[in-house]
């Protein structure tokens, strides 16, 4: 593994293949536009943030980058992955894709666990999907993944229920089941939003060190712009099902250019004001 | 075993595990022994009271109400059995057809049940009773029926439900495919819902099978059973108001036992009752504030890019 740090800063180079690609991608049900026209990149080994407030798109892009958009839903654009184009494919394909290519974190770490699997099972099913392993190797390779998410005494841990774990250790294990097939890129949407103060930055820590050390390109969504500020370079601002800003977080942050933005930076300023 | 440990660790799964077991050892012992012959008439002695030689009286006709009691056990059994079997196959079946195929199929199967669903179990055993004649058999299938559409309506909401939420979502995120998720979650988080119904539609088939003998569409008077039994005895009830409890509180018994096993084997088959939270919560807590530290220090972080550096 020789995967820098901190990855050379990569434009987003048209010439090469590699990166998460999403070009105008538009979701459309019964008569409403879920997103409309969404652009964005992220490079290898980089994290981008996606931005907005409730209902601006967020999670549908999350979803339909992961060919999860809700049923009967029209899905048109491109999602590149690394030169792959996933948006058409046939189901059995695309789902090949999933948690190998890109994997995805998810805001409820309490309903995201099958409340009647042990959550190991729920680890060692994507790892002997994806790697291939026998059962008795699947179920070391998830202790070293639940070591590898911070959880304490993996042994006695991965044999627990989701009822019997804490939010906290529960995202851990959302985290390794996504992180079981080593995907190149990793979707998480608003993964600390369900928890404390404490447990989202012990998080958040997790998500930069994973994606450090295994060199994973993250598209990061969330609502709060302290988050924001702190795992991502470049983001998105959505409004409406709209990209309407993109750019640096500090730009963005210091000198929002669209009222969407100024908006959430208005009302994350005046949270801030409240509680000194 | 650890399923059956955990049904009669409770009052309720006691009491149905008793009463169906005696239930199902009454039922043997009735094909080899009975105290009297259940069927033979004794104009002698007619409604005698409950006495060493008839347990529990005689009736109109000086039958042994004990015999032949004993001898309905059968009826009930084969009667909750056959139409457990039959309404879980309608069910499994129409379940399947209702959820996994395409859209035109399930929606097609949906309006299906929904009209099969106000389709009365009597008008069932009675139009089977027209082609085949009354039976017992007419009672198994026409109950059978009736539930498996019951099931498979009930469980079609919940399959949608379960094939919804966010843990399938996250399953098939990671890469589990179709197949994976149908066995692995849909099944085993629809089986619950699928166990208590099916308790039901016993309970309820024993019940039907009453009713629908005790109108002439169910067992033949050559067959003991508790139904046909009630319809004799209730006649009676202001003169020897003894004789038609006995199968009523048998009935009454049975029917309770087999709905409160529905609940028993789902309350000792889901985890989040089964397993303790505090056990794990002592243990939990603790490791908490380390685990916030194993990252926060991160020793781990930091020796690993330190040792590719």
């Amino acid at each position: 593994m020789t995967v820098p740090t901190t990855p050379p800063p990569r434009p987003t180079a048209p010439l090469s293949d590699a990166g998460l690609e999403v070009r105008g991608l538009t979701v459309r049900t019964a008569g409403r536009t879920l997103l409309d026209d969404v652009s964005l990149t992220v490079p290898p080994g980089r994290r981008v943030g996606v931005i907005g407030a409730s209902g601006s798109g967020k999670s549908v892009t999350a979803l339909a980058l992961m060919g999860l958009a809700p049923a009967g839903a029209e899905v048109r654009g491109s999602v590149r992955l690394d030169g792959t184009e996933l948006v058409g494919l046939p189901e059995r394909e695309r789902a090949r894709h999933r948690g190998a290519g890109i994997g995805m974190v998810f805001q409820e770490p309490g309903t995201a666990l099958d409340p009647l699997r042990r959550v190991g099972a729920q680890i060692v099913e994507p790892l002997r999907l994806h790697r291939g392993l026998d059962r008795a190797a699947a179920r070391a390779a998830a202790r070293d993944l639940a070591d590898a998410v911070g959880l304490p005494d993996p042994a006695s841990l991965l044999r627990q229920y989701p009822h019997q774990l804490s939010g906290g250790q529960r995202q851990r294990i959302c985290i390794a089941m996504a992180m079981a097939g080593e995907p190149r890129y990793l979707v998480a949407d608003e993964p600390t939003t369900a928890l404390d103060v404490t447990t989202e930055a012990r998080i958040l820590e997790l998500f930069e060190r994973l994606s450090d050390e295994r060199g994973t390109g993250m598209l990061f969504v969330t609502h709060d712009l302290a988050v924001l500020a702190r795992i991502a370079d470049t983001a998105v601002v959505l409004d409406g099902g709209r990209v309407v800003e993109s750019g640096a977080v500090r730009q963005l942050l210091d000198a929002p250019r669209h009222p969407a933005t100024a908006a959430l930076v208005d009302a994350a300023r005046a949270t801030a004001r409240r509680t000194p | 075993m650890h399923v059956l440990r955990r049904i009669v660790a409770r009052p309720t799964g006691v009491f149905a595990a008793v009463v169906l077991g005696l239930l199902v050892v009454l039922a043997a012992v009735s094909l080899v022994w009975t105290p009297q012959d259940p069927f033979r008439a004794d104009p002698f002695h007619q409604w005698e009271p409950p006495s060493p030689a008839h347990w529990f009286g005689t009736d109109a006709s000086g039958r042994d109400i004990a015999s032949y009691l004993l001898a309905g056990t059968r009826t009930t059994v084969v009667v909750a059995v056959g139409s457990g079997v039959i309404a879980s196959l309608v069910g499994i079946v129409l379940t399947a057809v209702g959820s996994l195929t395409a859209r035109w199929v399930r929606e097609g199967t949906a309006v299906l049940l929904d009209i099969l669903v106000a389709f009365p179990t009597l008008l069932t055993a009675m139009l089977l009773t027209a082609v085949a004649g009354g039976s017992l058999g007419v009672v198994v299938v026409s109950v059978g029926l009736s539930f498996g559409v019951t099931i498979a309506r009930v469980a079609r909401g919940e399959i949608r439900r379960i094939a919804r939420s966010d843990y399938v979502t996250a399953a098939r995120a990671s890469g589990v495919g179709g197949a994976g998720v149908l066995f692995r979650h849909l099944v085993p988080n629809a089986a619950p819902l699928f166990t208590v119904q099916l308790s039901l539609a016993m309970a309820t088939a024993v019940l039907a099978e009453a009713g629908l003998s005790y109108l002439g569409y169910g067992a033949g008077s050559d067959t003991a059973s508790w139904g046909t039994m009630l319809a004799d005895l209730q006649k009676y009830i202001g003169v020897h108001p003894w004789s038609a409890t006995w199968p009523g509180a048998a009935i009454a018994l049975v029917v309770a036992a087999l709905s409160l096993l529905g609940d028993a084997v789902r309350d000792a088959t889901d985890p989040r009752l089964t397993t303790s939270d505090r056990a794990v919560a002592d243990r939990g807590a603790p490791p908490a504030g380390p685990s916030a530290t194993v990252p926060g220090g991160s020793p781990a972080p930091e020796t690993t890019p330190g040792v590719t550096a």
